[in-house]
This record gives C-alpha cells, sequence and structure tokens, in this order.
C-alpha cells in the first residue's frame, strides 16, 4: 500500500554552481516540517548538495541547464528527494556508482559522490539514459 | 556577482603555513579555495601545512576532492599536511573515502568527539 504524501515540493532552478547551497537549504528548510534532527539535516543537506553538484559538473559539464527537485514528505517520517536533469546521462550507473571512481582526471574531485548519498540515506535509486538526462531519487526514514 | 560562502585566513610560522577555511565546502567554493592554496603553497613552500576546520560549517564529497588535491599537491612540494579540529561530520567524510592512509597527512584529534577508526 502507498504511504500517505503529506506534503509536496517542485522547484525548478539553473543547474549552477551558486546554486548548490540554495538547493540544499531549500530541501533542509521543506523538511523541517518533519522536524528533523540536526544529525538528519545534515544529512539530507549533503546528499542533496552531492546530487546538485553531480548534474552541475557532469550532466551540464558546468554549462547550466535546467534542474528539477521534487520532494515529498510522506507519513511514517519518510522524505523522497528526486534530482533530476535533462543532461547528458550516464552510460554506466553502476561504475558511475563505485567509491572513488571519477571522470575527472586533474585529481580534484573526489568520486564519492553516490557514496556520500548512500551513506546519508536509506535509499538511492539512479535511472540515468545518455543524451536524455539523469534521475536520482533518494529516500531517508526519520528516526 | 553573488555572494562567496567561504573564505580563508592564513598565518606564516617560521616554516608552517596554516590556513582555515571557514564556511561552506562545496564544488562552488571549492575552486577560490583551491587556487588561494596552491598558490600560498608554491610562494611560501613550507615544510608543514596546517589546515583548520574549525570554522567550516558544511562539507560534502567536493571538500574531500578539495583536500585531496591539496594533499597530493603539498606532496610534491615535500609538504607534511595536518587537518586540524575538523568535527564528526568532516571526519566521517574523511573516513569514508580513507583519507587517513595517506603517508604525508596527519588528522589531529580536536578532543572533539571520537577518533576515526
Amino acid at each position: 500500500m502507498r504511504k500517505k504524501a503529506l506534503n509536496k515540493m517542485q522547484v525548478k532552478l539553473p543547474a549552477i554552481s551558486a546554486n548548490e547551497s540554495v538547493c540544499r537549504a531549500i530541501v533542509a528548510s521543506f523538511t523541517a516540517q518533519l522536524n528533523p534532527n540536526i544529525e538528519e539535516i545534515a544529512d539530507i543537506k549533503c546528499a542533496v548538495s552531492e546530487a546538485v553538484t553531480n548534474a552541475v559538473v557532469h550532466a551540464y559539464r558546468c554549462q547550466g541547464g535546467d534542474l528539477y527537485i521534487n520532494v515529498t514528505l510522506y507519513e511514517g517520517r519518510e522524505i523522497r528527494i528526486e534530482i533530476r536533469d535533462c543532461g547528458c546521462g550516464i552510460p554506466d550507473v553502476a561504475l558511475a556508482r563505485q567509491p572513488l571512481y571519477t571522470t575527472d582526471t586533474d585529481g580534484e574531485r573526489s568520486g564519492m559522490g553516490f557514496s556520500v548519498m548512500e551513506t546519508f540515506c536509506d535509499r538511492v535509486t539512479v535511472s540515468s539514459r545518455v543524451g536524455r538526462g539523469t534521475r536520482v531519487t533518494m529516500t531517508k526514514k526519520l528516526v | 556577482m553573488l555572494r562567496e560562502n567561504a573564505f580563508l585566513e592564513r598565518k606564516l610560522e617560521g616554516e608552517t603555513l596554516t590556513v582555515e577555511i571557514l564556511g561552506e565546502i562545496d564544488h562552488h567554493s571549492a575552486r577560490p579555495i583551491r587556487e588561494e592554496i596552491d598558490r600560498l603553497l608554491y610562494l611560501y613552500r613550507p615544510k608543514e601545512m596546517v589546515l583548520s576546520l574549525a570554522r567550516v560549517s558544511f562539507m560534502d564529497s567536493s571538500g574531500l576532492g578539495l583536500l585531496m588535491g591539496r594533499i597530493t599537491l603539498a606532496e610534491a612540494l615535500s609538504c607534511r599536511v595536518k587537518i586540524t579540529n575538523a568535527d564528526l561530520r568532516v571526519k566521517r567524510l574523511l573516513n569514508l573515502a580513507g583519507l587517513k592512509r595517506i603517508n604525508n597527512l596527519v588528522i589531529e584529534d580536536s578532543g572533539k568527539g571520537e577518533n576515526i577508526s
């Protein structure tokens, strides 16, 4: 049986680096309605920041594009955060999710984005089509 | 011009360069931080660089990339790196990336919270 949604938010904004902090702040504010603890707020901000950064850096290769964020708060203190782009897509999602894997060649990116999302959320699903875009869905159940 | 979300404070004592990062370390703020730290490393050629994270309010994996990149450069310049005052969250990230296993790096326990294991 589907859980009942208590509240929903949809945000569209440009995938530029200045919006990385904006996105995590917006999602943290919205999820505050479920009274998360400080640790959970920090987890959510970090996970959102990773997914948004991937869209900015990889999907749109720092050239900008549309970024869509959907957040749903469910009964039972569950949060679903969906971050979607219409960028280049990921040819091999399983490879991209490997810890320390990065396409970056100048040694400035850690390759830990998906690992951080997985650490700070309960479930992370990634669907991607090359040339069409990527959708990252993260769910987290609050204590 | 949009505001910056991180700033640096620096101090050179003998052959030790201390850099304190203030604010949020994400992909957006990482570039100016990186450029300034690298400039200081080349300019002063310190034997040791202390990176203080006491006043970092947020850090994600872009911060890890920033730290990993600076540690690599410092090693190439024969400079030790000491990371101080990392809070539990930052330590958790450092741990996740296995940063504590790097030769020229010391992560100093600030006394706040537990050691990373």
